[in-house]
């Protein structure tokens, strides 16, 4: 018996999936969305999505010159750049957009402990943020040189929409949310690389269409429902931010519970609340419960008893 | 005098109300959406503070220990009854800006507090200067905040425009939220300019041994008074302090005592 077994100290699986991989994939899962933005937006849009990129990388450099920890590397300041300028509308000021950006990195995400400590997620609140301090500038939608209500204001309003343009994307919104079909792309890519899965997005637009269903007064008109599911923030949101890893609850159980939670709230700000969105709320204070969600929904360990306590003869 | 400069210090910078003992969250992230109303409800308080401290300690050795709490609750109230009719009369926008949150002075942790730490087992003249530092403490952080607020929110400064009209406010600030980012940041300032002078050796506060100088996080019973009146007159107050101890457990025994007494 010469030959003795190294024995190491665990893990001894090691998976190959790195932070920064991640990240990229989601950046490039971002790309159609990003593009069909810019296309239909005009130059001013690449603009908007520079100076964010720019203030969250900027910010997070400083942070970590400032910490003498580096984590600009891990490119999630880019991701968090890209996610906030596409929910920002195109014609902002640039200077407000950079705002939003020293806020998502600095405030929501570097005070908190750095990537996956944020107790929200950073481009939502930094939007969140923007949206309260500036409601006028945050809410001037323009699409082709034309000041117009988005679809979600017209659809509330009781107007007529046409859900063939808004899932192509040709309305007014913010720069990454007008085009389903650009988003859906983006989430197949994400699906495909097992980045994310359909527990939070599913239950999340299941239990949307069911609520409004039941409660938005035109029961399950498909025109309806269709228009309030491409409309808004609603695909943006449940594939790319609701499935933030790090504001997401880990347990499965919990994130059927997230995403049930989210469908509701949005239903709620969008039919009942004052404006014609909700999800960037609906997400942020989902993102608040998720300890409570995790705490109710932690799976029993062998051996225990239900309720986690240890068995006791 | 020497004792009411250094309880006017006391109050106003090593244990300021609002951003070291953190009292009175109530009306500081409520009503301090200007200066003026930061101001306002800082000098208000104070004027309460003061006058039902002065009362409290003359009345120290009347108050019954087992009723202390409804008397002090009684005099403060009266003040603050005063306080409201006098800003109904003379400074009625002031006292519509800040509205509810006169009556609520009553309440007040700030006040409640310093009669139950100081007034209560101090002479009249240095808790009236204890309530006036704490007063003066408590206003200049609500003018700070209110200040800060009402800066970046609206572009004014006590109700004058100081930013150029091209400055566009930043109206999360006169919310409430706006309210909790200016306090954190400034309380976080406040800490660091501590800790820097603490690691340079020129600690603000020297307090006197087995204390952890951190009173939000501090398991010590009945320690009001050795944390409150540690490094002034360490002679006094050692005595006393070892009084207040067993005034708190004679007060437990009181209790028992009560209820032994209704069983009879």
């Amino acid at each position: 018996m010469s030959e003795l077994f190294k024995v190491s100290s665990n893990p001894h699986i090691r998976s190959k999936v790195t932070t920064n991989g991640i990240m990229l994939a989601v950046i490039i899962a971002l790309m159609p969305a990003t593009g069909f933005g810019i296309y239909n937006f005009g130059p001013r849009a690449l603009a908007v999505i520079m100076v964010t990129i720019g203030s969250t990388v900027l910010t997070e450099f400083l942070f970590g010159l400032y910490r003498k920890k580096m984590t600009i590397t891990d490119l999630s300041a880019v991701v968090t750049g890209l996610l906030l300028a596409l929910n920002l509308p195109v014609t902002i000021p640039l200077w407000m957009a950079a705002l939003g950006g020293v806020f998502a990195i600095l405030v929501v995400k570097m005070l908190f402990g750095g990537l996956g400590q944020n107790f929200m997620n950073p481009a939502l609140a930094a939007r969140c943020f923007l949206l309260i301090s500036f409601p006028t500038a945050m809410t001037a939608f323009e699409c082709d040189a034309y000041t117009g209500a988005t679809p979600l204001a017209a659809l509330k309003a009781g107007e007529q929409v046409n859900v063939m343009d808004m899932v192509i994307g040709r309305t007014a919104g913010t720069i990454g949310e007008t085009s389903v079909i650009a988003l859906i792309i983006g989430a197949c890519i994400l699906i495909l690389l097992g980045i994310i899965d359909l527990r939070i997005p599913g239950s999340y637009i299941v239990t949307f269409v069911l609520f409004v269903g039941l409660f938005g007064g035109r029961g399950f008109d498909p025109a309806y429902i269709s228009a309030q599911l491409a409309g808004g923030g609603l695909m943006l949101g449940a594939f790319f931010m609701a499935t933030d890893y790090v504001t997401r609850p880990i347990t499965v159980k919990g994130q059927y519970l997230f995403g049930i939670f989210l469908g509701i709230m949005t239903g709620i700000f969008r039919l009942f609340g004052p404006g014609a969105e909700g999800v960037s709320y609906a997400i942020i204070l989902g993102n608040l419960l998720v300890p409570l969600i995790e705490r109710i929904t932690k799976p029993t360990a062998f051996g225990y008893e239900k309720g986690g306590r240890h068995h006791e003869k | 005098m020497n004792k009411a400069v250094e309880r006017l210090y006391n109050g106003f910078i090593k244990e300021n109300p609002t951003f070291v003992l953190m009292l009175g969250m109530c009306p500081t992230l409520a009503v301090t959406t200007s200066a003026v109303n930061g101001l306002g409800m800082g000098l208000t308080t104070m004027v309460v503070l003061a006058m039902s401290n002065l009362f409290i300690s003359l009345l120290r050795k009347i108050i019954p220990n087992r009723v202390r709490i409804p008397a002090f609750i009684v005099i403060i109230a009266s003040f603050v009854t005063i306080v409201q009719l006098l800003l109904e009369a003379y400074l009625p926008f002031l006292n519509k800006a800040l509205g509810m949150y006169i009556p609520l002075i009553v309440v007040n942790c700030i006040i409640l507090g310093r009669a139950e730490a100081y007034a209560y087992s101090n002479p009249p003249i240095p808790s009236l200067f204890d309530g006036i530092g704490m007063g003066l403490g408590f206003s200049f952080a609500l003018t700070c905040i209110g200040a800060v607020r009402e800066l970046l929110g609206a572009g004014k400064l006590f109700g004058a425009a100081v930013l150029p009209d091209s400055y566009v406010p930043i109206r999360i600030f006169t919310q409430a939220p706006g309210a909790f980012f200016v306090l954190a940041v400034l309380v976080a300032l406040q800490n660091f300019v501590k800790t820097k002078r603490k690691k340079a050796g020129k600690p603000y506060e020297k307090i006197g041994s087995g204390c952890s100088e951190d009173c939000m996080n501090c398991s010590e019973k009945g320690c009001t008074k050795r944390f409150y009146d540690a490094d002034a007159t360490e002679k006094e107050s050692k005595v006393p302090a070892i009084k207040t101890v067993e005034e708190k457990g004679s007060d437990e025994l009181d209790v028992l005592d009560l209820e032994e007494e209704e069983n009879k």
